[in-house]
């Protein structure tokens, strides 16, 4: 007889509807993914009784990891369920939606918050338009470097589900959105308008309300160096304000 | 509704440039995606983006890179929209540089270039070894700003479900589902822009994106939008077989060094690093000196596999051969390469800078795609601010990136797409301007827009109640495994003719298979009942036009109709050449022409029709990576030429 993956998850019809959980069983095969347990049950929806059940819902795009789509609690840790690799987890393997965003169906959350907020600190280069400028700034290797550490952040939000001071109803922007202030004032051009980044920075639900908790940094599947982030972000606030007052 | 709203359908590289450029020129612009635009499809494209910025010292030239596309897509592409992108590549890179890409550097602080297929130059901006990813990160930036501004709308997991066409046939609005609620709702705006990708996932497993249905293309194929050169597709030669996916390792690991080769005896038991290097196939660098490993991806894949199935050669007789990094420092390989050989251990659990990779080669790219016009200036290059460009047959809807048919002809270059995506974004942007200063299009009437509305909601209810014995998925798999197997790297008459009864099949099983879900919420299965029904309406156009071309050319590859040159030994004065060359021209006179599918209501396959190209700018010709064929075709035309004179 053909092995089988014994998998657990937790669903929700709609998004005020309550939760429940629904054993599957799906066949095994070599080289499976989360996503792959997902697709099988789609191509035959029955639970482990052999019951009907709609197919699972959830959100998937890449599956190289590189989008962000398919972040999902897995075993109790939250990560993208692409990289999610059966031979490496304990069975009966756990599926559950993010914690801490509000669920739409199943396994797939809204998400909505991240970008709002990358929208709140200006989280781009303001350039003087898109007609042919020349090259851009000259910039050191190194810089680089670093710099393209930050811009691989796929705003999945796994820094913001493990965060103690991150919660449903709060509005702390998060981690990965410090990040990307940090990385903004970085560059040669985003540079100039550092102070009026950091001025959004502090506003309401900004940096003042990160616990320094340090998870982040730990969840972060990118290894971005966001405790780092957050300390350079909070001297550049010191200076600014220092720099500020020493101009009034 | 404001008189200069445009709706842009898709938030990959095309869509995000067109709604940048035409918040920029001054309009409105409704954003409609699958997926969080961040999230999409250009995300996964790792090796680069090509342009002759010539920082190396290399004599390259936009003309130059022109030449190459041109030849790399076996002159199918139509010459002056190719012609103004690679003129218009290096100012692309240096805008996108200015937008923050974290593109890598020399030394010196300037960008670098990495060389990629089907060229001799390093023409190919990377940034690290994500480089859509980064690309579209700064595009999505941008596009926030204007968002911030309030010039942006986006409905993000919504789906494009319908053109709204007024009764002169123009569009003046569009039909979407939200993908949550399930909800239908019609939106007016001047024009339609479908930036919305490829359609790889009628191939089933392939490199592409979950998303890559190609839903929105089927729709406005059935509301009468050409398609343009369906039969038209790329196998990428070096893919990771996986089982939910096809991931890739980037043709960068092959312009970083990497080696391909199977062991030279059939059926050889012995690990990879037992075999000696004598007894080692390096076969692309063996039948292609001039440009060995990095020949273009059509002949790359073809010769992989050929390599397993017809010589036996692959690794343990498997459809598998080596990519071979090892020989590489792996700091170095760290560096240039290491977001990809990441993405092969994390999937596969082996360390490819210490193990060769195995690879075979997989469905990647679309180069047809809907059907997108352009006006040319007298100097043959794309005539600016004309509301033509990229505009399609139907008024008001145009056509960008991956999603359209234009730049890549036969067989796309790689580090191209990211380009034409951009470039032809920006483009449209201008279009777009054109088009709203000269408009006299009135508003939409209510009263269609609530029609249309309606017509969504109901076809939608039906399919949702849709409760026979087929699993849709289930036949979506049998759908790629079909397309793969008999229309992907070798095409065959008889097979393609059995293909397209078994597509037929498919469609009557649609009739009969289950939404699987009633919900009114996320439900991803009754709408997957219409993209599946798109992918076969899809994959009709491609098989019958695939049966129809009785030729190679580029990624379309017929053994029984090919034309093989002679080989490198024969003397340039031997008859086989001018017979090579005979045939080539007859070939070209028959077959250097747009396929042109169009939806027809009244049957269940489409009608094929043919244009010429424009090949104003440079002569077709054989293509050549050996090296060798130049001084006979130099020669070839001498004489014809000279008999042409005498006559
Ligand atoms: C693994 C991989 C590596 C690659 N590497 C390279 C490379 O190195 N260099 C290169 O030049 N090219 C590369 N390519 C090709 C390139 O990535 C794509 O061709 C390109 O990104 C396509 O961009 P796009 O803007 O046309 O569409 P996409 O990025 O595919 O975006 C399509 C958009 O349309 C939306 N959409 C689709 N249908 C609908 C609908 N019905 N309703 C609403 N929205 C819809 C989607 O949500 C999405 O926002 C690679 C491709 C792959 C698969």
């Amino acid at each position: 007889m053909s092995k089988n993956v014994e998998i657990l998850v937790k669903r929700q019809d709609s998004p005020k509807a309550p939760s429940y959980w629904v054993e599957f069983s799906v066949p095994y095969e070599e080289g499976m993914n989360v996503i792959s347990l997902l697709q099988g049950i789609r191509r035959d929806p029955k639970d482990k009784s052999g019951k009907s059940v709609t197919p699972v819902t959830w959100e998937s795009s890449c599956l190289e990891e590189v989008c962000g789509a398919c972040t999902m609690v897995i075993n109790g840790k939250v990560r993208q369920a692409c990289t999610a690799l059966v031979d490496q987890l304990e069975q009966p393997i756990k599926l559950e939606p993010m914690s801490k965003f509000p669920v739409e169906r199943d396994l797939r959350v809204n998400r909505q918050r991240i970008f709002d907020n990358l929208k709140k600190v200006n989280a781009w280069v303001e350039v003087d338009g898109y007609h042919d400028l020349g090259p851009g700034p000259r910039q050191n290797p190194d810089d680089q470097t670093t710099t393209y550490k930050y811009s691989e952040c796929m705003s999945c939000g796994c820094c913001m589900e493990v965060c103690p001071q991150f919660t449903k109803d709060n509005d702390f922007i998060g981690a990965a959105v410090l990040g990307q202030a940090r990385l903004f004032n970085m560059h040669p051009t985003g540079e100039m308008q550092m102070p009026k980044r950091l001025d959004k920075v502090t506003d309401k639900g900004g940096i003042q309300d990160c616990g320094l908790a340090q998870q982040c940094v730990k969840a972060c599947p990118k290894h971005i160096p966001l405790v780092e982030a957050i300390g350079q972000l909070q001297r550049d606030i010191t200076v600014n304000k220092v720099f500020g007052a020493l101009k009034k | 509704m404001s008189e200069k709203r445009v709706l842009i359908v898709g938030g990959g590289l095309a869509g995000l440039a067109a709604a940048m450029k035409a918040c920029e020129l001054g309009l409105e612009v409704d954003i409609f995606s699958m997926v969080h635009v961040k999230r999409s499809h250009s995300v996964c494209a790792q090796g680069g983006i090509n342009g002759a910025v010539n920082t190396k010292g290399e004599g390259d030239s936009p003309y130059i890179h022109f030449v190459d596309t041109i030849k790399g897509g076996d002159f199918l592409a139509d010459q002056p929209p190719v012609l103004s992108m690679c003129e218009a590549a290096p100012s692309v890179i240096n805008m996108m540089d200015r937008l923050g890409v974290t593109f890598n550097r020399t030394p010196e602080g300037l960008l670098d270039f990495r060389r990629f297929g089907g060229t001799l130059h390093h023409r190919t901006a990377f940034a690290g070894a994500s480089t859509g990813q980064q690309l579209l990160y700064s595009l999505d930036e941008q596009v926030r700003r204007w968002e911030a501004e309030g010039k942006v709308r986006k409905f993000e997991n919504w789906e494009f479900t319908r053109l709204i066409l007024d009764k002169d046939g123009r569009a003046v609005g569009l039909v979407a589902q939200d993908l949550t609620t399930m909800e239908f709702k019609s939106f007016p705006g001047l024009a339609v822009v479908l930036a919305t990708g490829g359609p790889g996932l009628m191939f089933g497993k392939t490199t592409n994106s979950t998303i890559n249905f190609g839903s929105a293309t089927s729709a406005a194929y059935k509301q009468g939008v050409w398609y343009g050169n369906p039969e038209m597709v790329q196998i990428h030669p070096t893919g990771i077989p996986g089982s939910d996916k096809l991931r890739l390792i980037s043709e960068s690991a092959r312009g970083e060094g990497g080696r391909v080769w199977v062991p030279r005896k059939a059926g050889d038991k012995r690990a990879w690093n037992e075999i000696p290097p004598a007894e080692r196939y390096y076969f692309l660098e063996e039948r292609y000196p001039l440009y060995g490993n990095l020949v273009p991806r059509d002949i790359a894949s073809r010769e992989i596999a050929l390599i397993c199935t017809k010589e036996g050669l692959g690794i343990g007789g498997r459809q598998a051969v080596y990519l071979d990094l090892t020989h590489q420092p792996e700091e170095y390989l760290l560096k240039k390469l290491g977001a990809i050989l990441d993405i092969y251990e994390k999937f596969r659990g082996v360390d490819p800078k210490k193990v060769p990779m195995e690879i075979y080669p997989a469905y990647h790219y679309s180069m047809g795609g809907l059907y997108a016009g352009y006006e040319a200036d007298s100097t043959g290059r794309l005539l600016k601010n004309s509301p033509k460009n990229q505009e399609t047959n139907i008024p008001g809807v145009y056509a960008i990136g991956e999603a359209d048919h234009q730049y890549h002809g036969a067989n796309r270059l790689g580090a191209n797409s990211l380009m034409s995506c951009i470039f032809a974004g920006l483009v449209c942007g201008e279009s777009l301007a054109a088009l709203a200063k000269n408009s006299k299009t009135a508003e939409a009437a209510s009263s269609l827009l609530e029609s249309e509305c309606k017509l969504e909601e109901e076809t939608y209810k039906k399919l949702a109640a849709q409760d026979g014995p087929e699993n849709p998925f289930v036949i979506h798999k049998e759908l790629g495994d079909a397309m793969s197997a008999y229309c992907l790297i070798e095409r065959h008459n008889g097979e393609l003719k059995k293909l397209q009864g078994m597509v037929d099949s498919f469609a009557e099983r649609l009739k009969k298979a289950s939404s699987l879900d009633k919900s009114n919420s996320g439900n991803m299965s009754a709408v997957f009942l219409r993209q599946l029904d798109g992918m076969i309406t899809m994959s009709k156009a491609v098989v019958d036009a695939a049966l129809l071309r009785d030729e190679c050319r580029g990624a379309h590859s017929k053994p029984d109709f090919d034309n093989p040159a002679p080989s490198k030994e024969t003397p340039i004065e031997d008859p086989a050449w001018t017979a090579y060359y005979e045939k080539f021209l007859a070939q070209t006179q028959t077959w250097l022409k747009t396929t042109v599918a169009k939806y027809d209501p009244k049957k269940s396959h489409p009608t094929i029709e043919y244009q010429t190209v424009d090949t104003r700018h440079l002569e077709p010709e054989p293509r050549d990576y050996t090296g060798v064929g130049k001084k006979a075709w130099a020669k070839f035309k001498e004489k014809r030429q000279a008999t042409q004179a005498k006559a």
